[in-house]
Order: C-alpha cells, then sequence, then structure tokens
C-alpha cells in the first residue's frame, strides 16, 4: 500500500508557533515532523501547537516522534500543545500519558485562545 | 488379380505387435470365400516369404510351418510376398486357376509387378490405420485422467479445519496417472476432528471411483459411531459386497481430540504414521487391521496416542517412502521416520519432507504415485488459545508482503471484514491500531521486511469475540514482555523515544495471546464485540 507522505508545515499564530500535520504520522514523516520543529526553535521559544486536524493515522512510530518533540521543547523550555485529534488518537495520547506533558484541545481556534492564559485547562474534552 | 483366381486372405500378426494385429486384407471374409489364414509372428514362414524374390509355389515348399498346412488346407497354390522396405506387410494368396493348368511365368511376372507396386500402397494404409488408433487411444486415456483427476479432486477438503492451538496441514500431488490417495478431516463435535488418509489400489477413474465410495461410506459412519475400529469395520462391511475384484482400501483414520492432545486410531493396513516430539523422538501409531473392501466380518484394532505441546503427526502415503532414485533405491520409511522428529511443525515439515524427496530423486523425476502428506500439530503455546470452545466464524485469511507501510492494507481489510459485526467506533478503532501495530511488529522483527516472506492474518469471530490472528517466520525467539514504557526517561533523553508497539497492542484489545513454535509466531488479539468501556472515557 502506497504510504502518502506526510507533511509538517509551520505557520505562527497569535505568538503561537503551529506545526500542521497531514497525513500519517509514522516514520516517514520523521524528516517533515523534525525540520518542522527546527524552524519553530529558529524562530524563538514561544509555545508550540501540533495540528493533527488533517492527519489521519498515527502509529506507534509517529508516537516516537511525537516523543521525540516533546523532549526537545521540554529541554528548550517551550510548552507543547495538541489539537484537533480524533475521540482514538486522543485516547492513545492518554494512554502513553503523553497527554500529560502536553495541553490536548478540541481545535486550533481553542488552543490559541487558551494561549492568552496561561497553560491550563482544554483536557476536559 | 487374374480372373478366375480363388482368392484366400492372410492375416498376419505382427511381432513387434501383437495386440494390434495389422491384416491383410478385411477382416471379416466375405460370405462363401474361405477364412483367413493366421500366420503366427513365430512362424518361419514369415522369414521365408520376407527373403523370396517373387511369388511363392506352396505345393513345393518344404518348411516346418503351421501356417504352410493351413495354406494348404485353404487350397492355395500361390503365395505373392508383399514386401515394403524389407518387412513382410501381407500377401496375396492365389488358389489354382480356373483352367486348372500351372501359374504361368507370364502370370507370375504381373503378380510380381503388382506386389511391387501394392506394398507399398498397402504400407501407407497401414499406417495411417495405426496412427489414427494410436490418436484415438491417447485421446482415450487422457480423458480418463481428466475425469480421474477431477473426481479426486472434488472429493479431497477445500479447505483445512481451523484448530485453535492446532497446525493442520495437507499436501496432495497427483501422479500423471491419477492413483487413488485421499485424506479426509471430519468435524465430529466442537473437541473431536476425524482425521483420514487412505490410498485405493489402482490408479485412474477406477480407483477415484472407489476413492469417492469409501470417502462417503467413512463420513456417514464417522458421524455415527465415534471408535475409530469400530468406523473402521462398518466401514469395510459397507465396502465388501461392491468392491470391484482385486481392489482394496488402505486406511488410517484417528480422532482428536483438542484440547487434550488425545489421538486414538485404527489402521487399515495403511503405512504406519508418525508421532514426533521437539526432541527428535519418534514413535509409530500402530494398530492392526486389514485393509477396506477385501473380506467381510474383520476386526479393527484401536490405540491411543496423546500429542503433547510441540508434537506432530505424520500421515503419507505410499507415494512418498516409495519414490525411487535414478539407480531404483527407494526415499525409505526410515528417511521418513528420521525426518518427522524435532522442531518442524506443519507446513514446515511437509516442506523438508519435500525438499529432501526432490534432492533425492533429482528435479527431472517422474513422480510414480501420488504423494499425499497430512501433519498434525500441536503448537507450542498450545493450551492457552484455546481458551474457549469454538472459534466462530473466519471471516477473512490473507497474506500480505512484509513490506513498509503495509501495516495499513491489512488494517483495512481486517477492518473490512468485521464491518458487518457493529463493533462500535472506538472499539473498531482500537482493533485497527492493534492490528497495524501487531502486523509492523511482524514484518518488522518476526519477517525483517523481506517481502517475499508473507505475514499471515486470520480474523475469525463468534457471537462475543473477534479474533485476529497474526503470524510471522520469527518463531523461536524470545518475545518480549509489554512493559509499560517510561515516558519520563524517555523525554529526559534516558531512553530511546520507540518501544510503543506491544504496550499499544495491549492496551487496545480485551485479550492477547502469543504462540510460538521454532518457525512460527503468531499474536492472537481478542476484542469483545460489545464493552462497557465504549465511549470517549
Amino acid at each position: 500500500m502506497a504510504t502518502t507522505e506526510a507533511t509538517a508545515n509551520v505557520h505562527e499564530r497569535d505568538g503561537t508557533a503551529v506545526i500542521e500535520l497531514t497525513g500519517e504520522v509514522d516514520r516517514y514523516a520523521e524528516q517533515a515532523v523534525e525540520s518542522a520543529y527546527a524552524e519553530v526553535a529558529s524562530r524563538g521559544d514561544g509555545p508550540v501547537l501540533l495540528d493533527f486536524q488533517k492527519v489521519d493515522y498515527i502509529n506507534s512510530t509517529g508516537i516516537a516522534l511525537i516523543v521525540g518533540v516533546l523532549a526537545k521543547a521540554r529541554a528548550d523550555g517551550r510548552s507543547v500543545k495538541a489539537c484537533g485529534l480524533t475521540d482514538h488518537y486522543r485516547e492513545i495520547f492518554e494512554i502513553t500519558r503523553l497527554s500529560d506533558f502536553m495541553t490536548i484541545f478540541p481545535d486550533e481556534a481553542s488552543a490559541l485562545a487558551d494561549s492568552n492564559h496561561s497553560q491550563e485547562g482544554g483536557t476536559n474534552g | 488379380m487374374p480372373r478366375g483366381l480363388k482368392s484366400v486372405t492372410s492375416r498376419i500378426r505382427r511381432r513387434e505387435r501383437e495386440a494390434d494385429p495389422v491384416e491383410a486384407a478385411p477382416q471379416a471374409a466375405p460370405a462363401g470365400e474361405p477364412a483367413p489364414v493366421e500366420i503366427a509372428p513365430n512362424d518361419p514362414i514369415i522369414a521365408y516369404f520376407q527373403a523370396a524374390e517373387g511369388a511363392v509355389d506352396v505345393e513345393s515348399l518344404e518348411l516346418e510351418s503351421p501356417a504352410l498346412d493351413a495354406l494348404r488346407a485353404a487350397g492355395v497354390k500361390l503365395v505373392v510376398p508383399l514386401v515394403s522396405q524389407g518387412e513382410l506387410i501381407g500377401v496375396l494368396n492365389l488358389g489354382p486357376r480356373l483352367s486348372e493348368q500351372d501359374y504361368s511365368g507370364d502370370d507370375r511376372k504381373l503378380l510380381d509387378n503388382l506386389a511391387a507396386q501394392a506394398a507399398p500402397a498397402v504400407r501407407v494404409g497401414q499406417l495411417v490405420r495405426q496412427q489414427e488408433a494410436e490418436v484415438r487411444a491417447r485421446a482415450r486415456i487422457d480423458q480418463e485422467l481428466k475425469v480421474a483427476t477431477l473426481i479426486q479432486q472434488n472429493f479431497l477438503p477445500k479447505q483445512l479445519p481451523d484448530l485453535s492451538g492446532w497446525q493442520v496441514a495437507a499436501y496432495y500431488r497427483p501422479a500423471r496417472e491419477v492413483g487413488g490417495d485421499f485424506y479426509d478431516f471430519i468435524e465430529l463435535d466442537e473437541d473431536k476432528l476425524g482425521i483420514v488418509i487412505g490410498d485405493v489400489t489402482d490408479k485412474g477413474v477406477p480407483a477415484a471411483m472407489v476413492m469417492a465410495a469409501t470417502r462417503s461410506v467413512l463420513r456417514a459412519s464417522a458421524q455415527r459411531l465415534m471408535a475409530p475400529g469400530e468406523v473402521l469395520e462398518r466401514v469395510n462391511e459397507l465396502l465388501v459386497p461392491d468392491m470391484p475384484e482385486k481392489m482394496f482400501v488402505t486406511c488410517f483414520y484417528a480422532v482428536l481430540e483438542r484440547k487434550s492432545g488425545k489421538l486414538s486410531f485404527a489402521n487399515a493396513g495403511h503405512d504406519v504414521p508418525y508421532l514426533g516430539t521437539p526432541d527428535g523422538e519418534v514413535t509409530e501409531l500402530r494398530a492392526r487391521g486389514m485393509p477396506l473392501g477385501l473380506m467381510s466380518g474383520m476386526g479393527y484394532e484401536e490405540n491411543e496416542a496423546t500429542l503433547a505441546p510441540g508434537d506432530t503427526a505424520l500421515l503419507y502415503s505410499d507415494g512418498l517412502a516409495e519414490a525411487h532414485d535414478h539407480d531404483r533405491e527407494m526415499f525409505g520409511f526410515p528417511r521418513v521416520k528420521g525426518l518427522t522428529g524435532g522442531r518442524k511443525a506443519g507446513q514446515e515439515l511437509i516442506d523438508v519432507l519435500l525438499s529432501e524427496l526432490e534432492g533425492f530423486t533429482g528435479s527431472d523425476w517422474e513422480q510414480e504415485d501420488d504423494i499425499t502428506l497430512v501433519t498434525v500439530s500441536r503448537s507450542l503455546g498450545a493450551g492457552m488459545a484455546a481458551s474457549s470452545n469454538g472459534v466462530g466464524d473466519t471471516l477473512a485469511d490473507f497474506e500480505i508482503p512484509s513490506e513498509e507501510g503495509n501495516e495499513r492494507a491489512a488494517m483495512e481489510r481486517v477492518a473490512e471484514a468485521i464491518g458487518d459485526l457493529g463493533l462500535s467506533e472506538s472499539r473498531l478503532d482500537r482493533l485497527k491500531t492493534a492490528v497495524a501495530e501487531a502486523t509492523m511488529n511482524a514484518m518488522e522483527h518476526g519477517n525483517r521486511y523481506q517481502a517475499d516472506v508473507p505475514v499471515a492474518i486470520q480474523v475469525l469471530a463468534d457471537d462475543d469475540l473477534v479474533r485476529v490472528r497474526i503470524t510471522d517466520r520469527g518463531g523461536g525467539e524470545q518475545i518480549p514482555d509489554a512493559e509499560t514504557p517510561n515516558l519520563e526517561a524517555k523525554l529526559a533523553g534516558e531512553q530511546k523515544p520507540r518501544g510503543w508497539g506491544l504496550f499499544l497492542i495491549e492496551r487496545m484489545v480485551d485479550e492477547m495471546q502469543v504462540v510460538s513454535d521454532e518457525v512460527h509466531h503468531t499474536v492472537e488479539l481478542g476484542l469483545h464485540l460489545r464493552g462497557d468501556d465504549d465511549g470517549d472515557n
């Protein structure tokens, strides 16, 4: 089966660097995710939002990629948020305890709205 | 032929083709004419005619020959041999001239000329006729082969039984001239499976017919009587009255109890099956009994064996053990027995036997007899996978090549197969993730991403549970426990970020079992169709 190449585009919104992921977050996404984070790191030390709205598949290798991003962000002292996860992947983020280290929002708007306040809330979806 | 000559036909039987006599004249002489004179292939007159130059005077010939006597008795005076390419292909027999004068020199010259011209034409006619007969015979044989093959194929099982905790494999390869081998599996109840292997003497259509009859009678008797000895006794009684002369059936019949591994069996003169253990010990599954269909009133001894996890029973036909190499040496029963022990299970043992056989006979070997092999192996991890009685219906059974990314195809095919089961979306998603992760593990760790080594996936369901079995060829290796990954250590860079697969699988499904033998490694995922955890939280 052909895998659709994942992309990870970075844009900035309200002081938050948004990494918009598309396609499949698996081992083929590694390059895209790492260079996206490198771009975020070059822009400053504001929070980063991983937007999964256009992602249709995440596997264990993809989880490892996200762990990698989270590890770097923590080393950089940067807070990480996530949005656009389906119920299923949200459950997986909870099972893997990724959700303990990143705040999860239903969508980009709510994630950005939250950044105007503090780094709390939003886990009650 | 000169007017007024009385003709007597001769029928020459050819030495090299006795079964197909070639005649120099129509087979049935018209009414009022003398019967043809038979010339036996070893009659010295044949050599004489063949060497003769021209017409031969029968009266004056001195030869110890039954044919000569017969020719004289029929009133033949003159014989004109028809010789083509140095071979006697017929004769012209002439009686006395009606004028009662002797044949003149001119007559003889005329006859010799006639013979010289007729001989090649007659020969051509003979060859054409012979050719036509051969074509007809070949077509008949081909047609018979087709019918026999068709019967045979129709009566062999279309699919193998699916037994949780067991591997059952079968192989059947007919010889060019189809023999009477057969095998069968009979579902007796939830726990018991009947296993049959047999061989009908003779080949072709008659053997195939007897095979079909035996199979039907056996199936009917097995359902009614449980004990293998009684089953064979009953089958024998039913077969005896209708068995064609000089034919009989050898047959080994066993009943396997899948939960306990108990195998009770009886044998009607079939090659003795072997039972091999993982440490290489092989025992023979012996039980006395006469072949089926010979005599009424036969009794069949019944014996028992138990297959422990890792054990394999091999049932086979003589086409394997009695295969010959170029020097006419036999593959032999000791060799079959020797190959049975050890950690070769299911299809693996069949593959080993066949490759050993090919090494023995050479690849240009024309198979002498049907070859049938049936293996019944109890998985090493047996017992744990047999947690529920029935395993339900098979919804899908497929293989995918071990290529990166193929786990998604596997996941989608499983999802499609269980589409009608009414799983909630969240449970379906969980199963899909578990299938994808297990398939990825199988392709990567089990098959090392060798595209030609497939991952086999089976989907089974009953009223309560859907099971997905994912099998790779990475058997014999230690399976790590699904430890909970230490996220803190990973985030701190003390551990690699990877290592989520098994952990995820375990959390996604309700049951996970791992069965492994020397060759295969199977992960069985089980998910209840309905759970109280349906929903988000």
